[in-house]
């Protein structure tokens, strides 16, 4: 409809270009060609999604059906050998572990860019936002074979440890109580941080390099420490592109697979202790997909895509709303 | 400019001409070469590549298998998507009836328990299916426990805890392994049953044999079930099982083909017989079998082309089946599927 529209605007828009000379018609139906592609892209990305979606909720037809949509979210349930499905222990592990993520990823992320934009001398920032660069370049494979074979077994020795510190204080020791295994929940959260750390710091610090040196060094002028520079004038500067940031970290934890298959111990129950084994729906997608023999089962599992799918945008509306009421509380301050 | 541009898209046109026409000639020359595919279960994946290299130096037919999960090879032969689909997990007699497939077993394998205790070597532990079902169901959670001590006499065992370790993929190596459990133990069978995944009861989840094997050398006190051919290889510490008839036995190619000597695979309608806990004073107990699957109604000429191969692989690939641990079929069960196919498709050989 709306492209129809185009090219009768642009038809007539030619119309009175055409008898100007050759070159003129060339470049205008090169515009036009340029156009045309560009439109068709658009709809292809768009189109793409929604036809994706829809095969996903096709295909997951027959398990919405047998287990409705509230009963799936909140059954822990999920059981092969019965055909009966619930998603609610992988929606916990999913969230979970890209929380424990996120709570590492982002005050390293925030530290390491205000020390290369502000801090380091400027020899030494090159090689380490390389360095940090370079960690986004490791395929997820190879941080899910270095998490078990070597981060694991470190991690299991420093994990008496924490039950016996974090894990004797009343309340929240109740989240690092467990065997010392060193694969579990707290692992994959850790192994995600990693992971999501230079996508975060990138963005940060590309941001915090381009807050204008006029207001930095009158803040400096006025006797501002560092640390005060970073947290009361780049940050709130440049606070909508760090929220993005942080969100494109965390998209990336959702929908982590190989790498959180690895360390997180693949068990569907769920547990208070952060040490024991979880999963995560990317992680039970990984597993079973290959031998879900029946359709029942492969339409559940196809299922648990969508809500993965949900979560994400999800995520993605909360983030924008945010951005949104951070930007009106700005406007209403100042 | 004009002329930069043009000879740019002239040269992205022709680029993209040649792309298709590489890729067509390139699926004309698979087809020409003479060959069919097949998909389906990772386990059987080690002996089929096997085969078909083998079978394809003889013959000069390309056999191509994807290991995608009997899952998927079902799913695939049913769609008619490949010649012969292959699954750990028999199909039962009626399933087969109502989509029309018929199935055969290709060859025999095994698999065990590994341990981590340090000091305590392989096949220096015994256990049997009731203690096994009991560690899985988290009821014994202490390697001192005095079912596990009363089966080691003189084996000095420590307190451990028990990780209790599975495979978090579905896989042919759980369904054999929860079918064992299932037949000697009432309440595994009530509780959890058999399957390619089940709900496990405790422990976690490694991703493959070596991902149970990893987690299995990584952890004190844990055990594990792995392939014996990955055992093998890896020089794991195995436990020795107490089979059906009550005899101490280490796992062994000939432990798993005396499983399948003593089953009368004549009487099995569409050879729906597994493996686990069958009687015979040297009988592994937790052996299995993959089944390969055929469409009545495919073309003639592509099922006796799938048949050709496996028919080759009975006679002739003993010898390479050996050498990864699968043990080859019996004459008289090679002589059953042959009546099998006759009596199903109308054609044989």
């Amino acid at each position: 409809m709306s492209s129809s529209n185009a090219a009768a605007r642009i038809e007539t828009g030619s119309a009175p270009a055409c008898p100007a000379g050759g070159g003129k018609t060339w470049r205008l139906s090169g515009d036009i060609l340029f156009h045309t592609a560009a439109r068709i892209a658009a709809f292809i990305a768009v189109a793409v999604l929604f036809a994706t979606v829809i095969a996903i909720t096709a295909d997951s037809w027959m398990a919405i059906k047998s287990f409705g949509v509230w009963r799936f979210l909140k059954s822990s349930e999920w059981n092969p050998v019965t055909q009966t499905f619930g998603a609610f222990p992988f929606i916990i592990g999913t969230l979970v572990s890209s929380a424990i993520a996120m709570a590492l990823a982002v005050p390293v992320s925030f530290g390491t860019a205000v020390f290369i934009a502000e801090i380091a001398p400027s020899w030494i920032r090159r090689p380490v936002a390389g360095a940090i660069e370079l960690l986004a370049a490791i395929p997820s494979i190879v941080y899910g074979l270095w998490g078990l074979i070597v981060f694991a077994p470190i991690f299991a020795q420093i994990e008496p440890w924490i039950s016996q510190t974090l894990g004797e204080i009343p309340g929240i020791g109740l989240l690092f109580q467990g065997p010392p295994m060193g694969i579990g929940m707290l692992a994959a959260g850790i192994v995600l941080a990693i992971m999501i750390l230079p996508y975060i710091s990138s963005i940060m610090r590309d941001v915090f390099m381009a807050v204008p040196s006029s207001l930095r060094e009158s803040a400096y002028a006025m006797g501002c420490t560092t640390w005060e520079v970073a947290w009361k004038i780049m940050l709130p500067y440049t606070r909508t592109a760090v929220i993005g940031a942080m969100f494109l970290g965390l998209g990336r934890a959702l929908g982590e697979t190989m790498a959180v298959t690895f360390v997180i111990g693949n068990s569907d129950m769920i547990s208070s202790s952060l040490l024991m084994p979880g999963a995560t729906i990317p992680s039970v997608l990984a597993n079973e997909f290959t031998e879900a023999t029946t359709r029942l089962y492969l339409s559940s599992l196809i299922y648990l895509g969508l809500i993965l799918i949900a979560v994400t945008l999800v995520v993605r509306f909360l983030a924008v709303l945010l951005i949104r009421r951070l930007g009106s509380r700005e406007g209403a301050s100042t | 400019m004009r002329r930069i541009r043009k000879s740019h898209s002239e040269r992205l046109f022709w680029g993209a001409g040649f792309a298709l026409a590489l890729a067509t000639v390139c699926s004309a020359a698979a087809y020409a070469a003479g060959g069919f595919t097949g998909a389906g279960s990772t386990w059987v994946y080690p002996l089929l590549a096997k085969w078909s290299a083998a079978y394809k130096d003889q013959t000069g037919i390309q056999v191509n298998y994807q290991s995608i999960g009997s899952g998927g090879g079902i799913a695939q032969i049913k769609a008619g998507t490949v010649a012969f689909g292959a699954s750990d997990m028999p199909l039962k007699p009626e399933d087969l009836k109502a989509a029309g497939l018929i199935q055969f077993p290709t060859a025999v394998a095994g698999e065990d328990l590994i341990y981590n205790l340090p000091g305590i070597g392989p096949l220096q532990i015994v256990l049997n299916g009731p203690v096994v079902a009991g560690i899985y169901l988290g009821k014994i959670t202490h390697w001192n426990d005095p079912a596990i001590a009363r089966l080691n006499p003189g084996v000095h065992l420590p307190s451990t805890y028990i990780t209790v370790v599975h495979r978090s993929d579905g896989s042919g190596t759980t369904f054999t392994f929860c079918n064992y459990l299932s037949k000697v133990s009432p309440e595994w069978k009530q509780k959890v049953g058999a399957n390619t995944s089940v709900a496990w009861p405790t422990g976690v989840g490694g991703k493959g044999n070596e991902g149970v094997a990893s987690y299995v050398q990584r952890i004190v006190g844990s055990i594990g079930y792995v392939e014996y051919a990955y055992i093998l290889e890896n020089r794991l510490s195995d436990a020795r099982m107490v089979n059906a008839d009550g005899k101490i036995v280490s796992p062994s190619l000939k432990g798993f083909q005396d499983a399948s000597a003593n089953v009368d695979w004549t009487k099995a309608q569409d050879f729906y017989v597994i493996l686990t806990d069958h009687t015979g004073p040297d009988t592994w107990p937790i052996s299995g079998c993959t089944w390969e699957i055929l469409r009545k109604n495919a073309s003639k000429e592509s099922n006796l082309e799938v048949m050709r191969f496996f028919d080759w692989g009975f006679e002739h690939g003993q010898q390479l089946a050996q050498s990864i641990s699968f043990g080859p079929l019996p004459p008289g069960t090679v002589a059953a599927i042959k009546a099998y196919w006759k009596k199903n498709l109308g054609y044989s050989l």
